[in-house]
C-alpha cells in the first residue's frame, strides 16, 4: 500500500505552492527526516522533509509546477521498491478539490493622476507584486528613498513584499534592521525629518505597537510643533489585521488607532490597483502615511496600470459597485466580503448595493459617502476593526451629522467581535464580520 | 586642539552669560504668567553646550531634550525668536505652537527640542544616518538627560549607530537628577557612559562645570565621529541649580550640595580665566554683561510686543 506526500501548508495563509524542485527520484529509498523537495509558499522557498519511510513510488508533480492546493498528493511512497502505481491518478483527481471562491467584478478607480495612462496592463499581478513593483518604481526614480525593516532584505522580506529589491538597490538603501521597532522607526523619522524618504516596513502592524510613540509624538507632531519648519516624509507599511489562526497578539486591525491622529494620513488598500496608485502617492506624499496592508489579500490577483505615474489621490473613496437600495461603507479585505453580500443580496433578495470602499481613512471622503446615502437611504459599514471607536464610529457620526433626514433605518456596523483573536480556526470565523453577517445586516437596515 | 584666542575665551563667556541671562528671564516671565506650562531652566549647565558649541561645524546637526533654551542660544537662534516662542507668540520660532519644549531651526540644524524622554536619541541616530547616506561629512550631535539612559530607546538606538557606524555624538548631560531621582536610585551602574560599551561603543566622563575639558573632550569625540568611525559617547557631568522644571522646588537633595556647585560656577571659572590671561580687564566684562542684559530686555519687549497667533494658525502645519 502507498502512502501519500502531501503539499504542506508551510505558513499561516499558504492556500497552494509552487514545487520548484524535487531533490529524490522515482525508486529512491528515504528515510524520516530526509529533504525530499523544494516549495515555493506565500512568503518564502522552503525544504520539505519526509516523516514516513520506504521506496519513491511515483513523483505526482514535475518542477515547476504551480499553484498545488495544500493537502493534494505530491509523491507516492511504497513500502517495497517496485508497486505500481495505477490508480493513483485518479486519486489525484479526487483529492484535488479546492473551492473556488467565486469571483466579484470590482469596479475600479479610473486612473486620475495628470498624464497617467489608463490602459491597465493584460497581465494580473498579485497584491504583494503591485506594492513590490510600486516601492521598485519610486526607489528607481528618487535615490532619497529607501526601504527598512525586519527581513527586508537578504530574507526577502517575510511575506515576500521586498523579494529582489536588495539585489536592484543594494544594502545601502534596502536595509536590514534588528528586531527594534521603537529605534529603527525613531532612527527613520530622524531620517526623513533630515530630508530623506524612508519606507518602513512592520513585519507587521501589531508590532508598530513598540513604535507608536515615535509615529505618534515624532512623525505626527513635529510639522506643527516646529511651526511648519519640519516635515516627516515617511510611510509605514506593513500588514494589518487578522491572517490566520496567528492569535491575539498578531491579529489586530490599526485603522481606527492611527486614523485618530491629526498628523497622519491613513491608507487602507484592497487591489493590486490601487495598492500601486495608493502606494506611490503615500512615498510622494510630503507628511507621514500610515499604509496598513492585509496579509490574506496579498495574493489577490487583479490588473494594474503600467503608467509608472499612476497614482490615486488620498480622500478619494472608490465606488466598487453602484446600486440604489442600499450603501455599504468598507474598506481592505472586507470590501471583497461586502461584494460577496452584495452579490446574494442582489440574487436572493433583489437589493441592489452599492459599495463604496474608501481606501483612504484619513482624509476621509465624506462626500462621497453623504452622496450614496442621500441616494439609498439606508446604511451599513462593515470593517475589520474592533466595534468600540471604529473608524465606523465616525462615519456613523458624519452621517447623522450631514443625511439624518435621509435615513429610513438606524445605521449598522458589522465589525470584529469585541474580544481579542482567538486561534481555534471555529472561533477565528466567529470573530470576524462574514458575508452571513453583512448579509444580515442589510436585511435589518432593509426590515426583511 | 587648536589653542583658544581672545576671541574665543570671550565667545565663551558671552556665550555662558547670554544663557544664564535669558533664562534668569525666563524664570521671573514664568512668575509674572508671560509663559506657561513646563519650562525647564539650563542654568549651572551652559558650560556643556557652550563647550560644545566650539566645536561644532555649520552644517553639522543637533538635537536635544526638552531642557533646549541654552541648546538653541548656543546654536546660534535668536533669543527675541525663542523668547517669543516661550511666550506663545505669532513670531516664535514654532509660530507659538510648540513652546519651551518643542523648537526647532531647520535653517541652523535645529532639529528639537522633544518632550519625550528619549526619543531624540533615535532620532538624532537617523539625522546621522542621513549624514552618512548623503556622503555629507557632517555629523548630529545628540544630547540625552542622565534620566534618558534607562529608557529602552536610547539602547536600540545605540545598537543600530555602531552597527551601522553612524557618525552620532552622543552627549549625556549627567545632571545628577533625572525629575527628582537621583541617578544612583534609577541607574544600575552610575557610569552611563560605560553602557556604550556593550555595543562597542567608546565613551568618557567629562567634567561639565568647566568649559575648558567640555572643549578639550568634545574636540576629541567629534573628530573621532567625522573620521568615519561610528558613534562615541560623552558623559558630561554636570548640575543644574533650579529644579527640574519651574514647579519644582527641589526638596530631594542638599542646600550644601546645590551651594558647593556654586562655589565652581562654570561662568566663573571662564571670568577668572580671562582675567587671568588678562584678556580682558573686569571692567570689560562687566560692560560685556551689561550689554547682554540690555540684549535679553529686548528680546523679552520684542516677545511681549508679538501678537498671539491668530486663530486660523490653530488649523495650519497640521499637514504640508
Amino acid at each position: 500500500m502507498s502512502t501519500e506526500i502531501l503539499m504542506p501548508a508551510l505558513s499561516p495563509t499558504m492556500t497552494e505552492g509552487n514545487l520548484t524542485k524535487w531533490l529524490v527520484k522515482e525508486g529512491q529509498e528515504i528515510k524520516a527526516g530526509d529533504v525530499i523537495a523544494e516549495i515555493e509558499t506565500d512568503k518564502a522557498t522552503m525544504e520539505v522533509e519526509t516523516v514516513d519511510e520506504g521506496f519513491i513510488e511515483k513523483l505526482l508533480y514535475k518542477e515547476g509546477d504551480n499553484n498545488i492546493p495544500v493537502n493534494k498528493p505530491i509523491a507516492l511512497i511504497s513500502a517495497a521498491k517496485n508497486s505500481s502505481t495505477q490508480k493513483m491518478d485518479q486519486n489525484i483527481e479526487d483529492s484535488s478539490k479546492i473551492e473556488n471562491q467565486e469571483k466579484v467584478e470590482i469596479k475600479e478607480n479610473k486612473p486620475i493622476s495628470e498624464n497617467a495612462n489608463t490602459d491597465l496592463n493584460k497581465d494580473q499581478i498579485t497584491m504583494r507584486q503591485a506594492i513590490r513593483d510600486t516601492i521598485a518604481e519610486e526607489m528607481r526614480k528618487d535615490k532619497k528613498v529607501f526601504i527598512l525593516g525586519e527581513e527586508v532584505a537578504e530574507y526577502q522580506g517575510a511575506y515576500k513584499v521586498t523579494q529582489g529589491l536588495l539585489d536592484e538597490f543594494g544594502k545601502k538603501r534596502v536595509i536590514d534592521t534588528p528586531i527594534s521597532e521603537h529605534g529603527f522607526t525613531g532612527l527613520a523619522v530622524g531620517a526623513a525629518f533630515k530630508g530623506l524618504f524612508p519606507i518602513v516596513e512592520f513585519m507587521t502592524f501589531n508590532f508598530s505597537m513598540q513604535a507608536i510613540d515615535q509615529i505618534i509624538n515624532s512623525a505626527a507632531k513635529t510639522l506643527y510643533m516646529s511651526g511648519g519648519q519640519i516635515n516627516c516624509p515617511i510611510v509605514f507599511r506593513g500588514p494589518n489585521g487578522a491572517a490566520a489562526q496567528v492569535a491575539a497578539q498578531h491579529s489586530q486591525d490599526f485603522s481606527s488607532w492611527y486614523a485618530h491622529v491629526p498628523g497622519l494620513k491613513v491608507i487602507a488598500p484592497s487591489t493590486p490597483l490601487n495598492a500601486k496608485g495608493l502606494l506611490r502617492e503615500a512615498i510622494r506624499d510630503q507628511n507621514p502615511v500610515i499604509f496598513l496592508e492585509n496579509e490574506i489579500l496579498y495574493g489577490l490577483k487583479g490588473k494594474v496600470s503600467s503608467d509608472i505615474n499612476f497614482t490615486i489621490p488620498f480622500g478619494k473613496a472608490n465606488i466598487a459597485k453602484e446600486g440604489k437600495d442600499t450603501t455599504i461603507v468598507t474598506y481592505s479585505i472586507m470590501l471583497h466580503k461586502s461584494l460577496e453580500a452584495a452579490k446574494i443580496l442582489k440574487d436572493k433578495h433583489n437589493l441592489d448595493i452599492e459599495v463604496i470602499d474608501l481606501q483612504s481613512l484619513r482624509p476621509l471622503d465624506s462626500e462621497t459617502i453623504i452622496k450614496s446615502v442621500k441616494k439609498t437611504n439606508r446604511v451599513v459599514i462593515v470593517e475589520e476593526s474592533w466595534p468600540f471607536a471604529s473608524v465606523g464610529s465616525e462615519i456613523v457620526n458624519i452621517v447623522q451629522k450631514n443625511a439624518f433626514d435621509y435615513l429610513d433605518a438606524p445605521i449598522i456596523k458589522v465589525n470584529s467581535a469585541d474580544v481579542p483573536m482567538p486561534y481555534s480556526s471555529e472561533l477565528e470565523k466567529l470573530y470576524l464580520p462574514q458575508v452571513d453577517d453583512i448579509v444580515k445586516a442589510v436585511k435589518e437596515v432593509n426590515y426583511i | 586642539m587648536k589653542k583658544l584666542l581672545k576671541a574665543d575665551h570671550l565667545k565663551i563667556f558671552s556665550y555662558m552669560l547670554k544663557i544664564r541671562r535669558f533664562e534668569e528671564r525666563s524664570a521671573q516671565l514664568y512668575g509674572m504668567g508671560y509663559i506657561g506650562g513646563f519650562c525647564h531652566l539650563y542654568i549651572g549647565q551652559e558650560a556643556v553646550v557652550v563647550g560644545v558649541l566650539m566645536t561644532i561645524k555649520k552644517n553639522d546637526s543637533v538635537v536635544t531634550t526638552y531642557r533646549d533654551h541654552g541648546h538653541m542660544i548656543a546654536r546660534g537662534l535668536d533669543p527675541k525668536k525663542i523668547m517669543a516662542e516661550l511666550t506663545g507668540r505669532i513670531d516664535g520660532y514654532s509660530a507659538g505652537k510648540g513652546g519651551s519644549m518643542h523648537m526647532f531651526s531647520k535653517e541652523n540644524n535645529f532639529y528639537g527640542g522633544h518632550g519625550i524622554v528619549g526619543a531624540q536619541v533615535p532620532i538624532g541616530t537617523g539625522i546621522a544616518f542621513t549624514h552618512k547616506y548623503n556622503g555629507d561629512k557632517n555629523i548630529c550631535r545628540t544630547y540625552i538627560g542622565d534620566g534618558a539612559m534607562n529608557n529602552g530607546q536610547v539602547f536600540e538606538a545605540f545598537n543600530l549607530a555602531a552597527l551601522w557606524e553612524l557618525p552620532v555624538l552622543y552627549i549625556i548631560e549627567n545632571n545628577k537628577y533625572g525629575m527628582g531621582t537621583a541617578v544612583d536610585r534609577a541607574a544600575a551602574g552610575t557610569h552611563l557612559y560605560k553602557r556604550g560599551e556593550a555595543f562597542g561603543i567608546k565613551g568618557e566622563i567629562v567634567d561639565g562645570m568647566n568649559v575648558y575639558s567640555v572643549i578639550k573632550a568634545a574636540t576629541k569625540a567629534g573628530e573621532y565621529v567625522r573620521s568615519g568611525k561610528g558613534p562615541y559617547i560623552l558623559e558630561v557631568q554636570t548640575y543644574r541649580y533650579r529644579g527640574h522644571s519651574m514647579s519644582d522646588p527641589a526638596k530631594y537633595r542638599s542646600k550644601d550640595e546645590l551651594e558647593e556647585y556654586k562655589n565652581s560656577d562654570p561662568i566663573e571659572i571662564v571670568r577668572e580665566e580671562i582675567l587671568k590671561k588678562k584678556l580682558a580687564t573686569k571692567n570689560d566684562l562687566d560692560n560685556l554683561n551689561k550689554e547682554i542684559i540690555e540684549e535679553i530686555k529686548s528680546a523679552v519687549d520684542f516677545a511681549l510686543e508679538s501678537k498671539f497667533p491668530p486663530s486660523e494658525e490653530l488649523y495650519t502645519d497640521v499637514y504640508i
